[in-house]
């Protein structure tokens, strides 16, 4: 923590220092240390960060944190549990649409990790199928640290977490085929989805496994409900690292974000009445 | 170190690239795009790997006697495509371009088509009139595709006033809700990776 302020401020400083060269230079915008478009976005970003770090702070000083029940995770277990009983595999997949660096493909593998550890320790296979061999790498080893975690490094199989295609309908396909032949009992759809979403949801539903799905793209979730037997809508995907794990820090960021997001239609309302009594103001326009 | 190393990496780039959204300074630039190549060389060599997975995983599997038609077509289009691409080019004549426009081109619509009927029988179950909120879905949904079309201009000049004001009042606030939630997600989500809070793809620690 100590060493990410001293990078940020830093930064910060030498932007700070830095700038002269565009408040000398008032009419030359490229070239500036700072892009005077993006401040709103980096004192949102600062606000944000500073509320991030004081919930941090809170539970490092034995502030305790609730989170609401979040069905589609509650249901982790129960999807375990009903492909253990059946004798059939898990099948998980993070969609076409994200790469590592995506959030959404990090929160999908925060929920692969405690997926992972359940799996192992029922003994039940896991298959991963996935689009972009970064992700391959990554999951092979989260799946192998759970099966460690478990207790049961044994049941670590490598060769269930696999690359297929980088193209879409190609992996949408496989994934497609993978789902009519091994017939999983549960299928997690967890991640970055485009046009696959419903493709992929639909032959689960037709072979009648339990569904948890949940992705970043408004579109897609609309599918998903329909197609889905739980879907983790908008933040539920990004807190399920929180949720699953229990970690007071990580469930300390989940409650910053509910604060931004309090602050945020703060925000909106009263700009809304502003713009109501005053039609011509544009002060909260960014 | 195994783990204090990548979180060191992943904190000082985190910043670098925070900082970098906020300068037009031609060395933040050159830095920006810098990584964007680093992180092209590690694609291409993780993409590597990611084949010969596939090779390997095929092999063992038609070896196993497990659906050996299937990975033998995998593997054939995987070998095939290249050695068409360096043998004949890759120019509007070539066997490479008629494999694409004659095999792999049409596969890849079936399968999009494929999803003409999964909306169909998906809308059919979301549809279904069973509750007061599956009924509301159900007429609101028959109000914006009715307001989509031509004939219903024809019938009343509401309907497109009113599909117009569904799609841009009540569904786009919904869906802005469900959106600042993904925002706000996905920036604590990498704020924790950052600050070294969220470790899950570091040894699943």
């Amino acid at each position: 923590m100590r060493s990410f302020w001293r990078i940020s401020i830093f930064f910060l400083g030498l932007i700070a220092a830095a700038n002269p060269v565009y408040a000398s230079n008032g009419d030359e915008k490229t070239g500036a240390w700072l892009n005077f478009d993006t401040v709103t976005t980096l004192i949102f970003s600062i606000i944000s960060l500073l509320i991030v770090l004081y919930a941090i702070w809170s539970v490092k000083s034995g502030r305790k944190f609730k989170i609401r029940d979040i069905p589609g995770l509650k249901a982790v277990d129960e999807a375990v549990g009903r492909a253990t009983e059946m004798g059939s595999p898990i099948l998980y997949t993070p969609g076409w649409g994200g790469d590592i660096q995506r959030p959404t493909t990090i929160a999908s593998m925060n929920i692969l990790s405690s997926v992972a550890a359940k799996t192992a320790e029922y003994d039940t296979r896991l298959i991963y199928p996935t689009h972009d061999p970064v992700i391959m790498a990554v999951a092979q080893e989260v799946v192998r640290e759970a099966a460690i975690r478990a207790g049961h490094a044994d049941r670590f199989r490598a060769d269930d977490v696999f690359y297929i295609s980088s193209s879409q309908f190609g992996y949408a396909a496989a994934v497609d085929g993978i789902i009519s032949r091994e017939k999983p009992a549960s299928i997690f759809l967890l991640g970055t989805f485009e046009a696959e979403s419903l493709i992929l949801a639909e032959t689960g539903n037709a072979i009648g496994s339990i569904q948890i799905a949940g992705t970043d793209s408004t579109i897609q979730l609309a599918f998903f409900i329909v197609a889905c037997d739980y879907t983790l809508i908008g933040e539920e995907l990004f807190a399920a690292s929180g949720y699953l794990s229990r970690n007071e820090s990580i469930l300390s960021s989940v409650k910053a974000q509910d604060i931004i997001k309090i602050m945020i239609a703060l925000f909106i309302v009263v700009a809304m009445i502003w713009a109501t009594i005053d039609p011509s103001s544009k002060w909260w326009v960014f | 170190m195994r783990t204090k190393i990548p979180l060191i990496i992943c904190l000082v780039f985190g910043v670098i690239m925070f900082a970098q959204y906020f300068s037009s300074h031609p060395l933040a630039l050159k830095v920006y795009n810098n990584i964007l190549e680093w992180w092209q060389i590690i694609f291409a060599f993780t993409l590597f790997i990611g084949v010969l997975a596939f090779v390997k995983n095929n092999l063992k599997n038609i070896s196993r006697g497990k659906e050996p038609i299937y990975k033998l077509i995998g593997l054939l289009g995987l070998v095939l495509m290249p050695i068409l691409a360096i043998a004949g080019g890759t120019g509007i004549d070539s066997p490479f371009m008629w494999s694409f426009d004659n095999m792999l081109a049409p596969m890849q619509a079936t399968v999009f088509s494929l999803l003409a009927f999964f909306v169909a029988s998906a809308s059919y179950r979301g549809f279904r009139a069973r509750t007061v909120s599956a009924t509301i879905l159900l007429l609101t949904a028959l109000i914006v595709l009715l307001g989509r079309i031509p004939l219903a201009e024809m019938v009343s000049e509401s309907f497109p006033k009113l599909t117009f004001w569904i799609q841009s009042y009540p569904s786009m606030a919904a869906r802005r809700a469900i959106l600042i939630g993904i925002g706000l997600g996905s920036m604590t989500t990498a704020l924790r990776v950052i600050l070294g809070i969220e470790r899950t793809y570091l040894r699943g620690e």
